[in-house]
């Protein structure tokens, strides 16, 4: 296992150069920035042309790419538009949005693990049908309509907690945007463990602990919901990067200056060292979260082996 | 869903007859001690009924295998997986209410003037965001344009792209990720790697480098775009589903006997591998109807004057506190084209579940 | 076929651990959050990102604007109430031909930091502004100063001297200004931003200057967290007539108008300056008088590609008159934008005031809905090119989505057809300016002109005027510079006033950018506040607010 983890690290070198070039290419295919840095003027042309050329943009795209990456492996991750260290964003953003989607996937793995089993245990029960509505309306009802009502509700209605999230992001003032964040993962991780658990309860290895008389349930979670995970947990594995790096809604409603709206700026105004930074951050995240996931399947499943 | 599925399975198995259903049929017996092993190790003796396995299963070996019970004298034995799922397929409730569902989906997005005869881009700003009038059972939109005629009308674009956007989504995401997770070694670092690769792309930038070159008003390269961003998820979940099935004693038993390696892969593999594949397939197809809206909202999507339920939702969204009915009628005709979709996902993984026979 | 699952299997109870799990998490998000704690006496206000560094001449936009008319006061002040360009530090400013000024500042004015604010503290700031080294986006307001092309080549190239000619300080309140031509009403520009003196900290240690920036206003930085919050506090030693009323206002940046306005129904927010639309129903409900909704100084238009040659012409004039009479702009800004706009019937704006030169009715009956001429206009200007028409604009900032649909609805159902016109949304701003800037628009398209100051010169010549910096339809008409050349060189105001009128009449019988609708500026605000108002440039005027 320990050479497998290795050679899975040593993947993330050639993953780091291609997702960096491409990233920086396509932020080149977007055009020039330089106009929308003067608002609604047409901007000066001289002052224009300087500032492209401060910003190698009057070079050609490889000698662009290899300047940014001689800055890289210098520390220097380049500047936002606003004349701030694209190092000082991620410093701010990548903290706020951890914790954040840490709240989501704790939320969507407590309860949609939790309803999961309970509707695949009983299905076609009250319980089953009332998760089917709830997947149906997490998938059609906008992040944005759910976030802006609980929003209001929690916010201003019964003041229960602060309607934005305040500059330091604690994990108080994280857990109702979590909640939202994870709403449409919940749909996902509940009908993905039901199903994992109609299945399985159906295996032998169940009927077998039925027949030895265990307790139901250790046959729940020992047996039957410890096979059933894996395709829940490759699931959330693919779902931490999404979350981090496309809670732009949420983050939006909440007033959360986190890696969504970071980028969303980044890419709004073509700025490709916040862009590529970010992005590469979260590439490595995947990475990471999958190879995490690799590892547990073989905790959960022992016939799955590394070599 | 199935019935695309069906012809392409029936073809490579028609390309390789051999093998009869022997599959892994008494294949609990010689292989599990090797996998039980560690198990009896790692969590004790009772955690996964190690040691009892191999006594509990020999007596019905059918359990797994469908195919030796199909391989009576009903069935030719190749197809007899596939057909005997299509069997149950037929007379599940579930599955028939959720096709007819889908078919009138289909009738509608083809015939929208069959049960609206308004005009979708017709609005009256003067009744602007009205609540239900006489003629108008679901009020009117920001434009004044009448909603219902609008929800039916807006099933066209995103039927469209929800169905063939999940379709290739998970035509590619499960074969790519089952080739992964079947093969291992380079393939799977090679295919999963690219695969993240793909996933570290924010959808606003792939959206405005790819789609703000396309000028046509066609709903395709929407659906190229959400195939090319969906697949990489898919392919995680069929791969982590195809790395635990494969180690399945039965898998393990057919490899023995010689079963090449498409064979094993489709008719071993996938039938046990599927669900999650097509969980997660159903849910995205609402998200994908969805997505198109976010990429419409974003000026690279369907251009305008399409009409799709997305794009009414997210327009509806921002008038939440205004008008409410705004986004309940399309919010309600994509639950209900989720759940058709669901409950034929759940009908179709029913009808594959040998266990449940 | 069975389903379920075997009989001893089924729950009857639920584990008690998941739901411990859930009691949890449901309780635990119900004591989240505060009250976002508020300091006696300061407004809690809020804000957006600025886009660029704070130096005065190298902000164009109106949240930076916000921050500088705060902690900076020049030579000219604009009434808040009025308009008018006021002497501000300018004891006087004297010209005897337009083009040559004395400018005399008052006596005992400092900067925050003590330093006193002389009249090199003016040139030195106005030569760094003029500077291209310094890349500063408001470097084109120099471009009267004679010396300009020398600090600032229009080949973008090395500068071949490093201060403005035309600039001279001759004792500590004393410096003249030589302009390249006569600009008689160049006195009134002053109060831009871009005018702003600077200390010397800003040069001897910029970047500590931009982590918290000196200046001379009412108010003084005390801390700033880029992207998140600026602190600002009465400064106690400010001399002038606005004098903070209130200890401080901490500006808040928030990424979604509807999120701060949230906050101020819960509580925690003191003063949003932007009610987004889609709140607008409701805004007397939830709060009652505390909003406002006032004329600010900018217009919108539909701006025609006059290079293309499809749309240009005199033919298409009549087009482009008729399209404008098919906008039934009175009910747009009523459905659409529950009447935060008003609709235009000149090119200038309601708060220049007519002594300003703002004339309602200007544009005549082209300014009118009327779909029968309208129809007939189009048809004898040989109807839209191809038929079709798109209206492009930009789908990141704002929601034009909404008005864009509803102008062209508008069109099509005066033209009987539902797809003659439709929208045509751009991805980014940048593609969208980089579109304007090459030529490539195919149709009209939206264009939004906010003042820099509240002068009619500035609604027309930066936008009509052959080449100027902001026509983007590339429209040019010798009468019409003509016209603006001689309401620059007039001596009087009335008379340049008058001047303007003229040339804005040749927009009238033109069309190039037909009139939308002129923008209000809106506000809501909570108990705490009193004597709240909002600036021409749609900005509250912090200094005069009470708290409590």
């Amino acid at each position: 296992m320990g050479r497998y983890t290795l050679r899975r690290l040593l993947q993330m070198i050639p993953v780091f150069i291609g997702s960096t070039f491409l990233i920086f290419f396509m932020v080149y295919a977007l055009g020039d920035p330089v106009a929308a840095l003067f608002g609604d003027k047409a901007p000066d042309p001289a002052t224009a042309a300087r500032i492209r050329k401060d910003l190698y943009l009057d070079e050609p795209l490889w000698r662009q790419y290899a300047h940014y990456m001689g800055q890289i492996f210098s520390g220097h991750f380049g500047t936002a538009f606003n004349g701030q260290p694209v190092t000082e964003l991620m410093a701010s953003a990548f903290p706020v949005t951890l914790r954040l989607t840490l709240v989501a996937v704790a939320f969507e793995m407590a309860l949609g693990i939790t309803l999961g089993v309970l509707s695949g245990l009983r299905r076609g029960r009250g319980l089953d049908t009332s998760v089917l509505l709830l997947t149906l309306v997490v998938v059609s009802v906008p992040t944005f309509v759910s976030g802006t009502v609980l929003q209001y509700l929690f916010g201003v209605r019964w003041g229960w907690a602060s309607p934005s999230v305040s500059p330091e992001a604690p994990l108080t003032e994280l857990l109702l945007p979590g909640v939202v964040l994870g709403l449409v993962s919940l749909a996902y991780t509940s009908r993905l463990t039901r199903t994992s658990i109609v299945e399985n309860a159906r295996a032998d290895y169940v009927r077998t602990a039925v027949a030895k008389g265990l307790p139901r349930h250790r046959i729940v979670t020992r047996h039957l919901l410890r096979n059933s995970l894996i395709p829940v947990v490759t699931f959330i594995g693919t779902d931490i990067g999404a979350l981090m790096g496309g809670a732009i809604v949420t983050e939006r409603i909440f007033n959360i200056h986190g890696v969504g709206y970071q980028l969303y700026q980044g890419i709004l105004r073509q700025n490709s060292p916040t862009v590529v930074g970010f992005v590469t951050i979260l590439v490595i995240v995947f990475l990471l979260a999958n190879l995490l996931v690799d590892l547990l399947y073989a905790v959960l499943d022992p016939r799955i082996r590394y070599a | 869903m199935p019935e695309p599925f069906d012809p392409r399975y029936d073809m490579t198995e028609a390309i390789a007859p051999a093998g009869g259903g022997g599959g892994g049929g008494g294949g609990g017996g010689p292989v599990d001690p090797a996998a039980s092993g560690p198990q009896a190790l790692k969590g004790g003796s009772i955690l996964n009924g190690g040691p009892p396995r191999g006594p509990w299963r020999l007596p019905l070996p059918w359990r797994k295998e469908p195919g030796r019970r199909l391989g009576g004298p009903a069935a030719p034995t190749g197809r007899g997986l596939w057909t005997d799922a299509w069997h149950d397929l037929r007379r599940n409730p579930i599955f028939i209410v959720s096709a007819l569902i889908i078919l009138f989906l289909v009738v509608i997005a083809i015939w929208p003037q069959l049960i609206a005869s308004g005009n979708p881009y017709h609005g009256d700003l003067a009744k602007a965001q009205d609540g239900p009038a006489p003629g108008h059972p679901f009020g009117y939109d920001l434009q004044g344009r009448d909603v219902y005629t609008r929800t039916v009308y807006g099933a066209r674009a995103s039927i469209t792209v929800g169905i063939c956007a999940t379709l290739g989504a998970a035509l590619l995401g499960s074969a790519l990720g089952g080739l992964a997770g079947y093969f291992g070694g380079w393939w799977d670092a090679l295919l999963s790697r690219i695969a993240d690769v793909f996933f570290g792309i924010p959808i606003l930038l792939g959206g405005l480098v790819f789609l703000s070159v396309v000028t046509s008003g066609s709903v395709w390269p929407v659906v190229g775009f959400i195939v090319l961003l969906g697949w990489p998820q898919i392919s995680r979940i069929a791969r982590g589903s195809v790395v635990t099935v494969k180690e399945h004693d039965y898998v393990q038993a057919a490899r023995v006997l010689g079963a090449s390696s498409g064979r094993t892969l489709l008719r071993h593999i996938a039938p046990n591998a599927v669900a999650p594949v097509i969980v997660v397939a159903t849910i995205a197809l609402g998200t994908y109807i969805s997505l198109e809206a976010t990429l419409s909202f974003l000026g690279v999507g369907l251009k305008p004057p399409t009409v799709s339920w997305g794009i009414d939702i997210s327009s509806a969204a921002a008038q939440i506190r205004n008008a409410p009915h705004m986004l309940l009628w399309p919010a309600g005709a994509l639950s209900i084209t989720v759940l058709a979709f669901i409950m034929l996902g759940d009908a179709v993984r029913d009808a594959l579940d040998p266990k449940l026979r | 076929m069975r389903r379920g699952v075997p009989y001893s299997l089924r729950a009857r109870h639920s584990v008690p651990a998941v739901v411990l799990i859930i009691t949890t998490a449901t309780t635990v998000t119900a004591c989240g959050g505060g009250d976002g704690g508020s300091d006696a006496g300061v407004i809690r206000s809020s804000w957006g990102d600025p886009p660029n560094p704070l130096e005065p001449a190298n902000t164009n936009d109106v949240q930076g604007g916000k921050v500088l008319d705060m902690i900076f006061r020049g030579l000219k002040r604009y009434d808040p109430r009025t308009g008018e360009a006021k002497d501000a530090l300018a004891e006087r400013i004297d010209s005897s031909d337009q083009r040559n000024y004395t400018i005399t500042l008052k006596k005992g004015r400092r900067f925050a930091n003590g330093e006193k604010v002389t009249a090199a503290s003016f040139v030195n700031a106005w030569n760094y502004g003029a500077r291209i080294d310094h890349k500063q986006r408001n470097a084109y307001f120099f471009e009267y100063i004679e010396g300009y092309d020398k600090v600032h080549p229009a080949s973008g190239g090395a500068p071949t001297a490093k201060t403005l000619s035309g600039l001279r300080v001759r004792d500590d309140r004393t410096f003249t200004v030589r302009l390249t031509q006569k600009f008689s009403t160049w006195p009134k520009t002053l109060g831009y931003n871009a005018y702003a003196p600077l200390p010397r900290a800003f040069f001897a240690n910029h970047a500590g200057w931009l982590r918290k920036p000196i200046g001379n206003g009412p108010y003084q930085v005390r801390s700033y967290a880029k992207g998140s919050v600026m602190k600002l506090r009465a400064w106690d030693g400010y001399v002038g007539p606005d004098k903070a009323r209130n200890k401080g206002v901490d500006l808040r940046v928030y990424t979604d108008s509807n999120t701060a306005y949230t906050d101020l129904q819960a509580g925690n927010l003191d003063l949003v300056d932007d009610v987004p639309a889609q709140q607008l129903k409701f805004v007397h409900s939830d709060l009652g008088n505390r909003y406002i909704n006032q004329p600010a100084g900018i217009i919108q238009t539909l701006t025609f590609p006059m290079y293309d040659r499809t749309w240009s012409g005199p033919a298409k004039a009549k087009v482009r008159r008729g399209i404008s009479m098919a906008i039934n702009r009175a009910q747009i800004t009523e459905r659409i934008f529950q009447g935060t706009r008003t609709p235009a019937t000149d090119w200038t704006s309601p708060v220049l005031r007519r002594q300003g030169g703002y004339e309602p009715g200007l544009c005549g009956d082209a300014c009118r809905y009327d779909p029968v001429r309208a129809r007939k206009l189009i048809k004898a200007g040989g109807g839209l090119p191809g038929g079709r028409m798109t209206i492009t604009y930009n789908a990141d900032t704002g929601s034009h989505k909404d008005w864009v649909d509803a102008v062209c609805n508008s069109v099509n159902t005066v033209l009987r057809n539902d797809r003659a016109c439709v929208g045509k949304p751009v991805g980014t701003f940048a593609d969208y300016r980089n579109k304007m800037a090459g030529k490539k628009m195919t149709g009209p398209f939206r264009a939004g002109w906010q003042m820099d100051y509240p002068l009619i010169q500035n609604f027309l010549q930066p936008l009509y005027y052959t080449g100027a910096s902001s026509n983007d339809g590339h429209f040019s008409d010798t009468g019409f510079d003509r016209l603006v050349n001689q309401a620059n060189a007039a001596s009087a105001d009335g008379r340049a006033i008058a001047g303007f009128r003229d040339a804005e009449k040749i927009l009238a019988e033109q069309m190039p950018a037909i009139p939308l609708w002129y923008q209000n500026g809106s506000a809501g605000y909570s108990r705490r506040l009193s004597e709240v108002a909002l600036n021409q440039f749609s900005v509250p005027v912090y200094a005069q607010i009470r708290v409590g």
